[in-house]
């Protein structure tokens, strides 16, 4: 079966993300003066064939912690969104 | 004494020849090994000279991990080849896990390109037999991705174990511990962010990588 998935690989929590700071203070030079925590990563998005939603979940986890995310300095979140 | 080196070519790297350039007015001997191979030709040293492997795709250094001279690259390293990566290097050292940790954003996120004074903190590895801790240099960088990071306990470690090489006298990038440059646990691979091969004659206004490059030749 073929499997929609999606990777959002962000900012490991006490990593700084300088892109976020700088768009954090950049927004209330637009009226935007409630934004905080602005964070910035990256969305993946990729077929995949496996038997079941978990199988397809286990297989992208397994290519996030070796190659699609940096463990060392980021987090990343699998969904499967559809088969 | 060292003789000849290899300078890795990655589709986008572009420091190859000033690395050569540089290797050969100290009277070493250079020559490209290209990343598709796994040839590493007999050479006494390594180099993964800057630039952008691969386009600096997903992250920089990530997609490198899987060039064929990657393999051979471990095991040189793994039988005490000396083996240097600079800028881009040092990143595909941490991606390919033979240095720990990581190099993200620069803290400010701005590309950096200055003269930076740079300080040993140790010289038990192939870059510090021509040096003593404390010595200071004033070696180039010229980097976005430059801001080391690691956990505390891979700190600490390092910090036990003699392996931060270089400091940074003034952190112009957020790097944790002013980190400019790490090397492993035997002192053969060493990665660093400033750029050696162009503090290497008063032209460039510094000369002080050569003895960084030739410590690497005597390794």
């Amino acid at each position: 079966m073929h499997f929609e998935v999606k990777v959002e690989v962000s900012p490991r929590e006490g990593i700084a993300n300088p892109e976020g700071s700088t768009i954090e203070r950049a927004l209330p030079a637009l009226g935007f003066v409630t934004a905080g925590n602005v964070r910035v990563g990256k969305v993946i998005r990729l077929q995949v064939e496996a038997d079941s939603s978990d199988d397809a979940k286990s297989l992208v986890e397994d290519m996030c912690s070796r190659f699609l995310s940096n463990p060392v300095i980021e987090d990343s979140l699998v969904e499967v969104l559809e088969e | 004494m060292t003789q000849r080196v290899g300078v890795v070519r990655f589709p986008g790297t572009n420091c190859e020849f000033d690395t050569i350039d540089a290797i050969r007015s100290l009277d070493g001997e250079a020559e490209v090994l290209w990343h598709g191979q796994y040839d590493l030709k007999n050479v006494d040293a390594i180099v993964i000279p800057g630039g952008f492997a691969h386009g600096d795709y997903l992250r920089c250094g990530a997609i490198a991990k899987f060039s064929p001279i990657m393999d051979s690259i471990n095991s040189f390293a793994q039988d005490g080849g000396p083996v240097l990566g600079i800028c881009n290097g040092f990143q595909v050292l941490t991606e390919a896990g033979l240095l720990p940790g990581a190099l993200q954003k620069n803290a400010g996120m701005k590309f950096l390109c200055s003269m930076q004074q740079i300080e040993f903190v140790s010289t038990s590895n192939v870059l510090g037999h021509q040096s003593t801790a404390g010595d200071r240099l004033l070696i180039p960088i010229n980097h976005f991705e430059g801001n080391y990071v690691c956990s505390p306990e891979v700190l600490t470690q390092m910090q036990a174990e003699n392996r931060i090489v270089f400091r940074y006298t003034d952190n112009p990038n957020g790097s944790t511990a002013d980190i400019a440059g790490i090397c492993n646990q035997a002192g053969n691979v060493v990665g660093m962010m400033p750029h050696p091969e162009r503090a290497t004659s008063h032209l460039l206004g510094s000369t002080d990588g050569n003895s960084l490059l030739k410590s690497l030749l005597a390794a």
